[in-house]
């Protein structure tokens, strides 16, 4: 594992003698432990796609989601503890409808990022609290201004993205996404590609099953954050499962 | 005028006399004996307690604005914007809500395409009377409590008896506040696949019916609602519709805050529309032969 902070990692309100606050990093960590969850953000629209691991054979088919819709029109994804993202999403949720009660209208993204963005720097600041353990990928589609997608991490730090993977193999994810053009993409490529994507980076070796979420916003919804429907999700999980097979000879292998 | 100082801003050196500040910025020159009559005063411990709480009475603190506390006593206010009656029937497979699109303001036939009639999901379809800016107030509670479920994506959507009850917990609390939400609500839907028809008022009356009419419909469309239904207690949806407009056309020569315009939501399994705003025929040819009143 990387250096540890020994005696300056003990609270968020300390910084190490190099300028560094451990707390945040630690957390980054507990984003890294956890399931890929990548967002595109083609010409008309945004998909996010998760890959959520089962750790027990018992669970429910749908269980734990790690996909969330915040508001009508904009999607969540995230990465991490999933007690400290639900309340991340709790946040965001209440924020647009407080947003649409005083504006009358949908929250723009980057009003949204700004104060999610600014409640999760909040907890990196007290020895009282801890920050949160989770990462978040918000995106959303509006008629005028189109997609917009934002990352989230633990710092509260956030960037702008046409494409973009929090999780265990975001590296991977990264690479693959940079080989495709997403501003000239459509949604319903996009869900391909997405799925194709999670499939590629899953690591069978080491996570054995795992399930793919799949969700949607954009023109071809209407403006409205969805799941992703039944035809176009399995039609997609095949295209992920020919290409998977395709690969298999050029695949590097990757520990 | 009472003077309130609030603080005594300096002393002037060649009399002793203290120039205090009062509200708004003006300043006065006051002797000793005057501040002994003045309010608070940060220095004199007796004017401390002149002007102040009388034993049983409320006391309002200097500097507070007043009312903040006393006003919550007596409300019950006056219906500004009013819409009129609005009339709900049950049929075979479904619910009709209809209701003019009449804003009226007092005696003033003011605004004249008022949406009355609202779809809250494809199971439920709301019509109101009454104030229109408390139905605006709900409404957007009401779209918010949709737009909740949809992101909260679980598979559960609002039943019509569901918003009915809530309804009525809101205008029943609302009453005893004496601060009413002064509306007459009509809710229609479908049910676990039974048609669903109930009523809410702006006192939290709540009840469930096979034909409902509110304001002044209560006495001229319900008794043609009732007779039309006995005569023929599973209408078709266009029997319906037929027996609605022949009430809305009685109301428009019968009340006169009401107006021609109208809009109808109409429930079904297959989900709720609302219609376009229609127009209402109407025939005054027996107008000339009516007089004495």
């Amino acid at each position: 594992m990387s250096s540890i902070g020994t005696g300056y990692d003990l609270s968020a309100s300390q910084f190490s003698p190099d300028g560094r606050v451990f707390q945040v990093e630690y957390a980054q960590k507990a984003v890294e432990n956890s399931g890929t969850a990548i967002g595109l953000k083609g010409k008309d629209g945004v998909v996010f796609a998760v890959e959520k691991l089962v750790q027990s054979k018992l669970y429910e088919f749908g269980a734990n989601r790690r996909l969330f819709t915040v508001d009508t029109h904009v999607g969540m994804s995230v990465a991490g503890l999933l007690a400290d993202a639900k309340q991340i999403v709790e946040t965001a949720r209440s924020e647009c409808a407080d947003y649409r009660s005083q504006y009358g209208s949908n929250i723009p993204l980057k009003y949204l990022n700004d104060r999610v963005s600014m409640f999760m720097h909040a907890y990196t600041l007290y020895s009282a609290v801890r920050p949160f353990g989770c990462s978040a990928i918000i995106g959303s589609y509006d008629q005028v201004d189109g997609p917009a997608m934002y990352v989230i991490d633990p710092s509260g730090v956030s960037h702008g993205y046409f494409g973009c993977a929090i999780g265990k193999a975001k590296q991977s994810a990264k690479t693959e996404m940079e080989k495709l053009k997403l501003s000239d993409l459509s949604c319903r490529e996009l869900v391909k590609e997405a799925a194709r994507i999670i499939y590629l980076v899953h690591d069978e070796l080491k996570d054995k099953a795992f399930e793919l979420e799949l969700s949607w916003v954009g023109e071809a919804t209407g403006g409205r954050h969805e799941k992703v429907p039944k035809e176009l999700f399995q039609e997609a999980e095949r295209y992920a499962n020919s290409s998977l097979q395709d690969d298999s000879e050029s695949d590097t292998e990757d520990a | 005028m009472a003077l309130k100082a609030t603080l005594i801003r300096r002393i002037c050196p060649p009399c002793d006399d203290k120039l205090v500040h009062l509200r708004l910025g003006m300043t006065k020159r006051v002797n000793t004996t005057e501040m002994a009559h003045l309010g608070t005063d940060a220095f004199s411990a007796k004017s401390f307690w002149h002007n102040g709480p009388a034993p049983g009475a409320f006391y309002n603190f200097p500097g507070m604005q007043s009312g903040s506390c006393n006003k919550e006593a007596q409300r019950s206010q006056q219906p500004i914007t009013t819409g009129t009656s609005v009339l709900g029937l049950k049929f075979e497979n479904g619910v009709i809500i209809c209701a003019d699109t009449l804003g009226s303001y007092g005696s003033m036939a003011r605004f004249r395409d008022c949406q009355r009639v609202m779809k809250v999901n494809n199971n439920i379809a709301v019509g109101v009377g009454g104030d229109y800016a408390d139905f605006q107030y709900l409404k957007r509670i009401i779209d918010q409590k949709i737009m909740d479920e949809h992101i909260a994506d679980d598979g559960f959507s609002l039943k019509p008896k569901a918003l009915y009850t809530w309804l009525t917990r809101v205008m029943y609390n609302r009453r005893n506040r004496f601060d009413p939400l002064w509306n007459n609500y009509v809710v229609g839907g479908i049910q676990e696949g039974v048609p669903f028809l109930g009523a809410v008022d702006l006192r939290g009356m709540a009840y469930q019916d096979r034909h409902i009419a509110t304001g002044y419909g209560g006495y001229i469309a319900l008794p043609l609602l009732r007779d039309a239904a006995e005569k023929n207690p599973n209408m078709t949806q266009q029997q319906a519709k037929d027996i609605m407009e022949k009430c809305l056309e009685v109301l428009y020569y019968r009340d006169a805050r009401s107006f021609p315009k109208y809009q109808m939501a109409i429930v079904t399994a297959d989900g709720v529309t609302v219609s376009d705003v229609l127009e209402l025929k109407s025939n005054w040819e027996v107008a000339h032969m009516i007089s004495g009143f």
